[in-house]
């Protein structure tokens, strides 16, 4: 009672949602490559992984060590855009974009399926507000073959 | 030359949309009327010196509670407009008080008070805190709280200065009342008992 008291407007909603990823065949000992689709909501922007200002909180994917090893993230290019509250403009990825991920897969890994867990930490805003830094959790299936 | 002079016009823009003149008398405040404001939950948190400030122990003031982040652009164009108020109004019992919700603590916050010279108390957030204020969940968010500490005004993201100014300026003009000057008889009415 006493929260929804005063509560104020409520922006928990998710502003940023990662497509479940297609499931990914890895042979053993080779490389592999996969995007990830995000979808930031209208009016709302990320920092980029290359933010303009130290303070600012860059976007990062991350992936768990196992037997498929990330060996390079790769971000889209990003905007430059400008707002309300800034005098320079602001490195930015908003709408649709992927970030792709090359994998090298382990000779020794053992055929089969598993899911490599990722996540992905990022910190929106718009025009007027920002939200907390948040971490999503990514799931990619990978089917190990030899 | 031609960028830079883009720049200071740019800045100049921002500052004159959102800052607006504060010079002039305020003609309009948005406050709640006096029957529809709930009691500000209190809180006791640690500040920079890890001396305890406590919201209730305000009670008698006009209180700006800006909760902000150090990675949250619009919260620092606010920031210099809360300087100008404490510096303004303190000696008309009015108080800002800065809850930041910085993940990463004083690490963060210390250097950037420094930095911007805030001249106001600036205490670190929790979240247990920020949910008994409905779950902060978008910065900046500001509450007004009035002379008996009950929420006059809210405000979620960037809003005008003279907007504050206004409701800064339309209670402190009221006289305290005698809740104003004694905090366990405000929270008794408040709680309805």
């Amino acid at each position: 009672m006493l929260l929804l008291a005063f509560a104020p407007q409520s922006f928990a909603q998710m502003v940023l949602t990662i497509a479940p990823p297609a499931k990914i065949t890895a042979k053993t000992g080779s490389t592999v490559e996969t995007k990830i689709h995000l979808h930031l909501g209208a009016e709302y922007h990320a920092n980029s992984n290359t933010p303009s200002d130290d303070f600012l909180i860059p976007m990062r994917l991350t992936w768990s060590a196992g037997p498929l090893e990330s060996a390079e993230v790769t971000y889209p290019k990003p905007e430059m855009g400008k707002y309300s509250f800034s005098d320079k403009p602001l490195s930015v990825f908003s709408g649709d974009f992927d970030i792709a991920t090359k994998f090298k897969v382990a000779a020794t890994a053992n055929p089969g399926p598993m899911v490599v867990a990722g996540k992905l930490r990022y910190q929106a805003c718009n025009d007027r507000m920002c939200l907390p830094p948040k971490t999503l959790d990514v799931s990619l299936p990978v089917d190990i073959v030899k | 030359m031609f960028l830079q002079s883009r720049r200071v016009f740019s800045a100049a823009v921002v500052v004159l949309l959102l800052g607006g003149c504060t010079t002039s008398r305020p003609s309009k405040a948005t406050v709640k009327d006096e029957k529809d404001r709930k009691l500000a939950p209190d809180f006791t948190l640690k500040d920079s010196t890890g001396a305890s400030v406590k919201l209730s122990q305000l009670r008698g003031q006009v209180v700006l509670l800006n909760f902000w982040a150090t990675w949250c652009p619009p919260c620092k164009i606010e920031i210099p407009w809360f300087i100008s108020f404490q510096k303004a109004y303190q000696d008309r019992d009015f108080a800002v008080l800065g809850v930041s919700l910085d993940e990463d603590g004083w690490k963060s916050v210390t250097p950037f008070v420094a930095a911007e010279k805030i001249n106001y108390k600036v205490v670190l957030g929790s979240e247990e805190m920020s949910q008994i204020y409905g779950g902060v969940d978008a910065l900046p968010t500001t509450f007004i709280i009035d002379r008996e500490g009950r929420i006059a005004a809210t405000h979620v993201g960037l809003v005008a200065k003279k907007e504050y100014e206004n409701e800064i300026l339309n209670l402190l003009d009221r006289p305290p009342t005698s809740a104003s000057l004694d905090p366990r008889r405000a929270t008794v009415q408040d709680a309805g008992r």
